[in-house]
């Protein structure tokens, strides 16, 4: 593998010079400078480093970085559009879904990525598609609602 | 630089160090900075000042008996400076809406900077449910006063360019201002939204491990191959002929600076140490082990209660009973794990770390680098949670020896592994309970000894004639510290869940056991209030479904929850629903309290049910989330809430009293369905991978 590839993060290409055997997480973080997605656990286990590549709600820790080159990454900094909250992030707003907030953009971003697979998700679906993503102080209950809220939105939106 | 000091994390609730000076406050010189505006300081009453300024004091940025001061610039923006800090249980918000409902600003007005050892005044740390019922009134207090400077009139009408031009108006404020009633608040006791959520929902706000400084350095530590272990050897030629890497070696302590994450780990891999330890106990023979009692430092029991004679009582009694209840250790698992950002000019040192006591850090670190404490500046950006978890300075220290090193800043993110194992765990502990209750149903006798879990929620409220109440300190084989509510769960899990042994030895319903054995009216109201809310007695259990409750008190409020469970012959319980309803006084911020209750169940589920650290020979063997089960989504039962508003008390503090009773509710559910009666914690029984069992009774 090149150590210069190119990523294209939130509709920007970047030429990133990196060891291989980097993760999309690291890259992101040191060499963007894209801070909103967080290091939990390292092994996929946590989400709070989930991104969407192609749409698709990944882990960026278990992501090498160079095999994300030319695919379209998403980070929870480029869901907010012209000073427009994606309507997860409003959503989540509203429903005051968070504490300390650490887990909150892993959470937004698979909340995200699960509405554009199924817009009209019911509280069980949303369970099992963010089971990845772990909040330690407990406000699942909160997520739940806030997406819910979101795809309610959305609908809204497009009608 | 041993981070396994076995004194270094008592109950830090119980440390209560008076200030050994008082200076006189210089307060011209302080605030001349500020350019212009009103200042005005809350001093702390001289009989408190231990608990939320106070300390030693030496050489801080400013004096001791400061609480709290506020701003208020020529521009109408008010700034607030307090020690206490944000770990996600909403104090950042709670405590602006104090300052907005005394100084009648917009909440939008008011900007708080918390946790900064040389802007704040001094604290001794956010933790013990303490900011409530003390930073809120002093808040308050310090508003109130600078109101009172300010011309009659909304907020809006008032010219700020007119006062105090050029100069800073001083004004310092004791005890003595009268705060407003509950009842007639109109920002205190409404849902104030999280006031930076909206950085939090874009990812702008930083953490500290999103905190870069020009030309920094990413740090890896060497950890011991086991704890105690003694570094015998180390070469570490290889890593430092990778170019741009620092490795250091002081004592115990190696570690390595680079300029990339990747580049440290890649150092950190090729260090050849050899370590020598002793062998270590392990999970199988721990109940065992904490019941062999130490003396503490004093020569004394930590802590004992006694009233009337337990023998006399239980020779009275109709039903006698002898139950003994197990704890594991569990972790915090907090997902921002420790971390800190270390910079050095010249002799002074500056480090945004996560931390619960900023000023604690910055004592840990003049220590350890031999420094005056004004020399060490700690930053606490708002933080990825504690939990009781980040009392501690480790990541601080480790960064900062590796920066002065490197002759640069060095970030230093502990790994998940290592906050699991280096970090230190909520106590283990063994609990027995001997009781006996007389053909009426009233409890004659209670006896209950903890050996090793804390001190916490210890005491009963139910009235007893004869009780001898003891916490019995143990060695103990894992470094051990505060956690959520601390001991007060396990109390309350062995105390609640021998509440329903005795009601079924009485053959009387659990709840009328409790009322008829309680004569404090707030735990009564709770305990009516969950049963009303879950339908208690009025509803008929479905197959394999039981009912639990259980209450308690602890930290100036109470609570009671109510449980459904499913138990099906070899699978796990399902937890259907839970209603707890809560009162801490005068609800300062009611959905917030509410997202704390329903946290507190949540992240009380995991302790309740499978979370126990597994370790041998002085390795933690579960060190990763693959290993070591959190609640998920799935795990989230029907959660009720029910607040109950107390205008007429004082408010305290929620972040940890409702996770108390989430355990022996469930227990007790669980009895319920089945008649098994479970008294361990984590309820459900798992084979380790060492043999142990834990979740099994001893």
């Amino acid at each position: 593998m090149p150590r210069i590839f190119e990523l294209v993060v939130n509709g920007v290409r970047h030429s990133v010079d990196a060891e291989p055997a980097r993760t999309l997480l690291t890259v992101l973080r040191d060499e963007l400078d894209l801070t909103g997605t967080k290091y939990g656990c390292g092994e996929g286990q946590c989400g709070a480093c989930t991104v969407m590549i192609d749409g698709i709600a990944t882990r960026s820790c278990q992501t090498g970085a160079a095999a994300a080159a030319g695919k379209r990454i998403t980070t929870i900094e480029g869901l907010e559009q012209h000073g427009k909250l994606h309507p997860v992030q409003a959503a989540f707003l509203e429903a005051d879904a968070m504490q300390c907030g650490y887990c909150t953009a892993g959470m937004i971003v698979a909340g995200a990525a699960l509405l554009e697979k199924n817009a009209n998700p019911s509280e069980a679906e949303i369970a099992e598609a963010m089971q990845g993503n772990m909040c330690r102080c407990g406000t699942y209950p909160r997520i739940v609602a806030a997406i819910m809220a979101a795809s309610r939105m959305m609908k809204r939106n497009a009608a | 630089m041993n981070p396994r000091n076995p004194h270094l994390e008592p109950e830090r609730y119980e440390l209560r160090e008076g200030p050994a000076y008082h200076f006189r406050f210089d307060r011209r010189g302080f605030f001349k900075a500020l350019g212009g505006g009103i200042v005005v300081v809350s001093f702390i009453a001289r009989a408190k000042a231990q608990e939320s300024g106070g300390g030693r004091g030496r050489g801080r940025a400013m004096p001791q008996e400061i609480a709290a001061w506020l701003h208020i610039d020529p521009n109408g923006g008010v700034t607030v400076y307090t020690g206490k800090v944000e770990v996600g249980q909403n104090a950042r918000t709670s405590l602006t809406q104090a300052v907005a409902e005394e100084l009648g600003a917009p909440v939008s007005a008011i900007e708080l900077v918390m946790g900064d050892t040389e802007r704040t005044p001094y604290d001794m740390g956010t933790f013990g449910s303490m900011t409530t019922p003390q930073m809120v009134p002093q808040l308050r207090k310090a508003a109130s006063a600078a109101r009172a400077l300010l011309p009659a009139g909304p907020w809006e009408s008032i010219d700020f360019s007119e006062i105090a031009k050029n100069e800073v108006l001083v004004k310092g404020v004791t005890g003595g201002s009268k705060p407003k009633p509950a009842d007639q608040w109109k920002v205190l006791g409404t849902s104030v939204p999280k006031v930076n959520a909206r950085e939090i929902v874009t990812g702008k706000h930083q953490y500290t491990p999103d905190v870069k400084l020009p030309d920094m350095l990413h740090g890896r530590v060497l950890r011991p191959e086991k704890f105690e272990a003694k570094l015998v050897s180390l070469d570490s030629s290889a890593a430092e002929k990778i170019p741009g890497v620092t490795v250091v070696h002081d004592g115990e302590f190696v570690g390595v600076a680079a300029t990339t994450p990747h580049a440290a780990a890649t150092a950190l891999g090729v260090l050849k140490a050899q370590w020598k330890a002793q062998p270590q106990t392990s999970a199988k023979t721990l109940f065992h082990d904490l019941q062999q009692p130490i003396a503490t430092e004093n020569g004394e029991r930590r802590s004992a209660n006694e009233k009337g004679s337990v023998e006399t009582g239980l020779a009275g009694a109709a039903h006698k009973l002898d139950s003994t209840f197990t704890v594991a250790y569990i972790a915090h698992a907090p997902l921002e794990p420790r971390a800190a950002v270390a910079q050095w000019n010249g002799e002074k040192l500056t480090v945004w770390t996560g931390t619960q006591r900023p000023f604690g850090v910055q004592s840990e670190l003049a220590q350890a680098f031999h420094i005056p404490e004004q020399n060490a500046r700690v930053l606490m950006p708002d933080t990825g949670s504690g939990y009781g978890g980040k009392h501690t300075g480790e990541a601080a220290i480790e960064a900062a020896r590796l920066a002065k090193a490197a002759g640069k800043p060095v970030k230093l993110v502990w790994t998940r592994e290592e906050e699991f194992t280096w970090a230190y765990f909520r106590p283990a502990g063994v609990i027995q309970v001997r009781s006996g209750v007389d053909a009426s149903g009233r409890i004659m006798a209670w006896e209950f000894h903890n050996y090793n879990s804390g001190a916490s929620g210890i005491n009963t409220l139910y009235d007893i004639p004869n009780q001898k109440i003891a916490f019995h300190p143990s060695k103990y084989p894992l470094r051990q510290g505060s956690y959520r509510g601390l001991a007060a769960t396990a109390n309350h899990f062995a105390r609640e869940v021998h509440m329903d042994e005795l009601a079924t030895a009485a053959g009387i319903e659990p709840l009328q056991f409790r009322l008829r054995n309680l004569k404090d009216e707030r735990f009564k109201a709770v305990l009516l209030a969950a049963a009303d809310r879950f339908g208690w007695g009025k509803r008929k259990a479905a197959a394999g479904v039981g009912f639990g409750i259980a209450g308690g008190f602890e930290k100036g409020s109470y609570v009671a929850a109510c449980a459904e469970v499913h138990c099906e012959s070899g699978k796990p319980p399902r937890i259907l629903r839970i209603v707890e309803s809560f009162e801490c006084g005068a609800i300062v911020n009611p959905d917030q309290l509410k997202n704390q209750v329903e946290g507190s169940i949540v992240q009380g589920l995991g302790g309740a049910l499978f979370e126990a650290v597994d370790f041998e020979d002085g390795k933690i063997l579960n060190p990763r989330f693959s290993r070591y089960r959190v609640p998920r989504f799935s795990d989230v039962p029907h959660i009720e809430v029910v607040l109950l508003d107390r205008k007429d008390l004082p408010s305290a503090g929620a972040g940890e009293t409702p996770i108390v009773t989430v355990a022996p509710a469930i227990a007790n559910a669980i009895f319920s369905a089945t008649g098994e009666r479970h008294r361990a914690m984590p309820l459900i029984r798992r084979q380790q991978s060492n043999g142990a069992s834990i979740g099994a009774a001893i």
